[in-house]
């Protein structure tokens, strides 16, 4: 058995936020009619979370089911449990039109927390990350500079960045030069 | 710079989050067609001063195809809706009429006036 590495093996900068890889994270892209209540029903029993609303995320038990668009979810798990939901999940939805995939090896995850959060993912993403705009829960997919990005807001302030695994450097270095300790704005403070 | 509300997520998309997909509600012809239909399914685009109809795509976002309503003219945008459509809806037409009277786009137009532009009687 080989031995996994996420992509930045651990790398972390800390400056306005601290930005720090979030190491091996499983992730289960589901695609399906979100309104089906077989898949609904599925979810709920493999990952504990109801569907979540429109770019949110319903978070439970130590996983996370996100929005990705109105026929798409990301489930966020344990990076060893993936296989065994994969196969819970396939075997609930048998005979409906869905699909279940892990594509934990294929993804990257940070995350970034600290005061500074809003105003580092701001200088690097076309959202308003106001208090009231973006609140804990909410989901957002979208580009990170020049690539395409997703993050939703959890616990406590944190952000939780995912990105192509192939990217994953570009975006922590992104990332380290927006939450430069010179670099302050202070938009949202 | 231009914003549009994707009828999907409901993100108010900016235009880096979008990919412009060309001119709306294009009829094909295909294998069957004449010449002259299948040259101008290919080739002939409206340009209008005013008025426009365009498909976009939310490529930084929830990834979906839509429909964009806006005035080339102003840039102001009449609306968005769905892509699974073949024409825009009533309500969208309705709204473009009362701000540009005498509009017309392709087999799209104002339906209070004719179209000579005159106002239909009642
Ligand atoms: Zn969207």
């Amino acid at each position: 058995m080989s031995n996994a590495v996420s992509v930045l093996n651990g790398a972390s900068f800390d400056g306005l936020a601290e930005v720090k890889d979030a190491g091996l994270v499983g992730m289960i892209t589901l695609r399906g009619d979100l309104s089906s209540k077989a898949l609904a029903k599925a979810v709920l029993n493999v990952t504990d979370c109801t569907i979540p609303d429109v770019r949110k995320v319903a978070a439970v038990n130590g996983n996370t089911v996100a929005w990705m668009s109105p026929d798409e979810l990301l489930i966020v798990t344990d990076y060893q449990n993936v296989d065994a939901m994969v196969a819970k999940l396939s075997s609930a939805l048998a005979g409906e039109h869905a699909l279940v995939v892990n594509v934990s090896d294929a993804r990257s995850m940070l995350t970034l927390s600290g005061s500074g959060t809003r105003e580092v993912l701001a200088k690097v993403a076309p959202v308003d990350f106001s208090a009231e705009q973006f609140q804990p829960g909410d989901f957002r997919r979208t580009r990170l500079a020049q690539v395409a990005g997703a993050f939703w807001l959890g616990e406590a302030e944190q952000m939780h960045i995912i990105c192509f695994r192939s990217v994953g450097q570009y975006v922590f270095d992104l990332l380290k030069v927006a939450a430069h300790s010179d670099a302050v704005v202070g938009v949202y403070t | 710079m231009l914003i549009l509300e994707c009828p999907y997520c409901g993100v108010k998309a900016e235009e880096t989050e979008l990919q412009a997909g060309g001119e709306a509600h294009l009829k094909r012809f295909g294998p069957g067609s004449s010449d002259d239909d299948f040259h101008d399914y290919l080739f002939m685009r409206e340009n209008p001063k005013g008025v426009h109809f365009e498909r976009w795509r939310h490529v930084n976002g929830c990834g979906k195809w839509f429909h964009a309503a806006r005035c080339t003219v102003t840039l102001e945008v009449f609306g968005t809706y769905t892509a699974q459509t073949s024409t825009p809806p009533q309500a969208l037409l309705d709204a473009i009429s009362e701000k540009r009277p005498g509009w017309t786009w392709r087999e799209f137009a104002d339906a209070s006036t004719s179209h000579n532009g005159e106002e239909v009687a009642d």
